[in-house]
């Protein structure tokens, strides 16, 4: 992208906000809650998820001639997020996105792009009965929903068998409970020869690939803190220093790698391990035998008390929506219980509903290796709906980056220097 | 003879104006309305919002500057981009030159050889990319070739060293253009200097040194300042080759930079900022080099 081209895009942005300042779209908010009519909606462009959004919308079509809804993949962009935040800007966002990133909703809900949820009569109790308590994570500051909490993939420990088998590693239980325990396997790995690196997670500077390494292993670490919580960074705790301290040793000790793969390393055989939620199972079918084990804690707690990163992806509705009526009945018929089923069995995701692991026994008893993630499921731990929480992310990816992975800073140092500035930005609206 | 108002607004062929008229508007549209909307942004808490949504941006004079002046990362992006530029723009010169005036010659698979440098430029950058990656991580052919000399880190993720590899893949890759260039501007050097040269005595290396250099000097002008310009808006590559300008920021560029803050972190008023003195950066630079290379004898 040209400097040209990146100023182009801001001020197209800009522009086409000005534009539409006089406009009246808030004034009509409460007629266009109960409006009902025509809607469009996006969703992933992940194969699984399309089959599964193309039978909803063909089911809802069936019933509701006068109600239709229209729908694609979501526009190709740098990333989902952009093309979501541009057509927010432009007015022509769809009434629901299936695909809404939690780490965007504060920055999408201060343009005023999304619609509370609350103001449906039933749509809080809606959110809270379908997914329990977990439901409060997803709330803004002002106490609203701006996002249903869709679907999760608790993110995991998966080890390739083979490999494991090849560097004499117990391969039904092998020893990845504790950071002592993880860091003696991988090193048998590498010695082994089994797989050039231990694991690989992504060591690049984007503000989400804190997600699959140090998040993961913090919510397990702290008994599920967010990295912010009452407005204060969490990171630079006891617990969040010494997942800092075991993944610099992983990095020091070259048990991974600092350079950018392309690829997926453990596909391709050159990592024994992978942080991945159960999205990934399909791309590892006929290629490796993996087996899964929730990630390490320092004390090796239980599996039943370990909390993980929830990687979900959530519905919300956009400002751009006239036929509201109609789009919050979409969102509750494809939230609904057998919906989510057809879900779970198209994608292998988790529905973050309460109950996710008793309503769907047959898919579970035919499916045995997704059991361990809907349990899983109960004991996630989202992003922090925050103001400038992309900033607060890439921020911290900053100093992590700096210290754990290139070894530029005493980790310890970083992580205090990142809380100070997340402070700063958590505090402001 | 007395002017009607059409000729005495559009000259004395009006037909010229509806000739111009498309580029001006796509000016007007693409350039000017963008940097003016930048540069009022940059002065305002601007964001972007829905149609509709009625929000304050009051004037905030410099601050927008103050917090980016006052960013080590933004600051770190600048002097990334010069150290990209001290070694892309010289390099770029010498190279082309050299291998133009190569091409120029007699030489056998002439038209292969100039093919083979244009091809990298007409490439999408993500696909050369990848072959850069396998090229230059730690087990790449570059560290095999070099055995025990391999740098530690590997190039891309060596702080020292991921910046100048940038600057030599996008030499690289951009060779081609700039050869072109030369290649035209080859072609409007007298034969008669050479052989005027070759008389008095002059060898090859003279010829080119007092004939070819000064015969091509209005080309290098321009490969001077598109290189510099082209170079200022670097991003493709730390974004792609380099994962997002690192290792810690060691390669991160202002439009790099510009795109987090403006794009990503939908601060677009901080983004403007950076673009604005990205600008008068690229201006100023482009001046100095206008008075150096461009002066005449």
């Amino acid at each position: 992208m040209k400097l040209q081209a990146g100023l182009l895009a801001l001020v197209l942005a800009g522009s086409l906000a000005a534009c539409g300042d006089s406009g009246g779209g808030s004034g009509d908010a409460d007629a266009a809650a109960s409006a009902r009519g025509p809607i469009s909606i996006w969703y992933s462009n992940n194969a699984e998820e399309v089959a599964w959004g193309k039978q909803m919308v063909a089911a809802w079509n069936s019933a509701h001639a006068d109600q239709k809804i229209t729908a694609q993949e979501i526009p190709t962009g740098k990333s989902s997020e952009e093309v979501i935040g541009a057509a927010i800007t432009a007015g022509n966002a769809p009434c629901l996105i299936f695909n809404t990133s939690p780490a965007s909703v504060s920055q999408f809900q201060k343009q005023g792009g999304l619609v509370p949820l609350d103001t449906f009569p039933d749509g809080k109790q809606y959110i809270e009965d379908r997914s329990g308590d977990i439901a409060q994570q997803y709330k803004s500051s002002d106490g609203k929903y701006y996002q249903l909490p869709w679907k999760s993939n608790p993110v995991m420990i998966f080890y390739n068998k083979k490999a494991f088998a090849k560097a004499g590693i117990d391969t039904t239980k092998p020893p990845l409970a504790t950071y002592d325990e993880f860091l003696a396997t991988a090193r048998k790995v590498v010695a082994a020869k089994a797989a050039k690196f231990a694991i690989y997670p992504a060591p690049s500077n984007e503000f989400y690939q804190s997600w699959f390494d140090f998040y993961p292993l913090f919510a397990a670490e702290s008994g599920g803190k967010q990295l912010v919580e009452d407005g204060k960074a969490q990171f630079n705790s006891d617990e969040g220093k010494k997942v800092a301290a075991f993944w610099r040793t992983m990095y020091a000790d070259k048990l991974a790698s600092q350079e950018k793969y392309t690829g997926d390393a453990f596909v391709d055989g050159t990592a024994a391990m992978a942080v991945v939620g159960p999205w990934a199972i399909a791309t590892y079918k006929g290629k490796v035998d993996w087996g899964v084990v929730p990630v390490p804690t320092s004390s090796g707690k239980p599996a039943n008390e370990i909390h993980t990163f929830s990687d979900a992806k959530n519905v919300a509705m956009y400002s751009a929506c006239k036929n509201r009526g109609t789009a919050w009945d979409v969102l509750k018929f494809a939230t609904s219980q057998e919906q989510d089923g057809k879900f779970l069995t198209a994608t292998g995701q988790m529905p973050l509903r309460k109950d996710v692991a008793t309503a769907y026994p047959d898919y579970f008893a035919k499916n045995p290796d997704y059991k361990v993630f809907a349990d899983q499921a109960a004991r996630t731990v989202e992003v922090p709906n925050v103001a400038n929480s992309i900033t607060i992310w890439q921020t911290f990816r900053d100093a992590y980056s700096k210290s754990v992975i290139f070894g530029q800073q005493d980790p310890n140092e970083a992580l205090d220097g990142a809380a100070q500035k997340v402070d700063e930005l958590a505090k402001q609206s | 003879m007395r002017r009607g108002p059409v000729t005495r607004a559009l000259g004395e062929h009006p037909i010229g104006a509806v000739f111009v008229t498309p580029y001006v508007v796509f000016l007007a549209a693409v350039f000017a309305y963008p940097l003016g909307f930048a540069v009022y942004m940059s002065f305002h808490d601007y964001f972007f919002t829905a149609p509709g949504a009625i929000v304050e941006r009051p004037f905030v004079g410099f601050d927008n500057y103050v917090t980016v002046l006052s960013d080590p990362a933004v600051r770190r992006a600048f002097a990334n981009v010069l150290v990209f530029l001290v070694i892309n723009v010289p390099l770029t010169v010498v190279l082309s030159l050299g291998l133009s005036t190569a091409l120029n010659s007699a030489i056998r698979w002439r038209t292969f050889f100039r093919v083979s440098y244009y091809v990298p430029y007409v490439t999408a950058s993500v696909a050369v990319v990848g072959v850069w990656l396998f090229l230059f991580n730690s087990n790449g052919l570059v560290n095999s070739i070099l055995g025990p000399l391999a740098p530690d880190p590997s190039w891309l993720v060596n702080s020292k060293l991921a910046m100048p590899t940038i600057a030599v893949y996008v030499t690289w890759k951009q060779l081609g253009f700039f050869i072109l260039l030369y290649l035209a501007a080859l072609q409007n050097v007298s034969k008669d200097l050479y052989e005027a040269a070759s008389m008095d005595g002059a060898g090859r290396w003279k010829s080119f040194l007092n004939v070819t250099v000064p015969g091509v000097r209005p080309a290098t002008t321009l490969v001077v300042l598109v290189a510099t310009v082209t170079g200022a808006n670097l991003f493709t590559e730390p974004y792609l080759l380099t994962g997002g300008g690192g290792p810690d920021g060691a390669s991160a560029s202002p439009v790099l930079i510009m795109y987090q803050r403006g794009i990503e972190q939908g601060n677009p008023d901080i983004g403007s900022a950076i673009g604005v003195l990205l600008v008068i950066g690229v201006l100023i630079i482009a001046l100095i080099e206008r008075r150096f290379v461009g002066r005449e004898d």
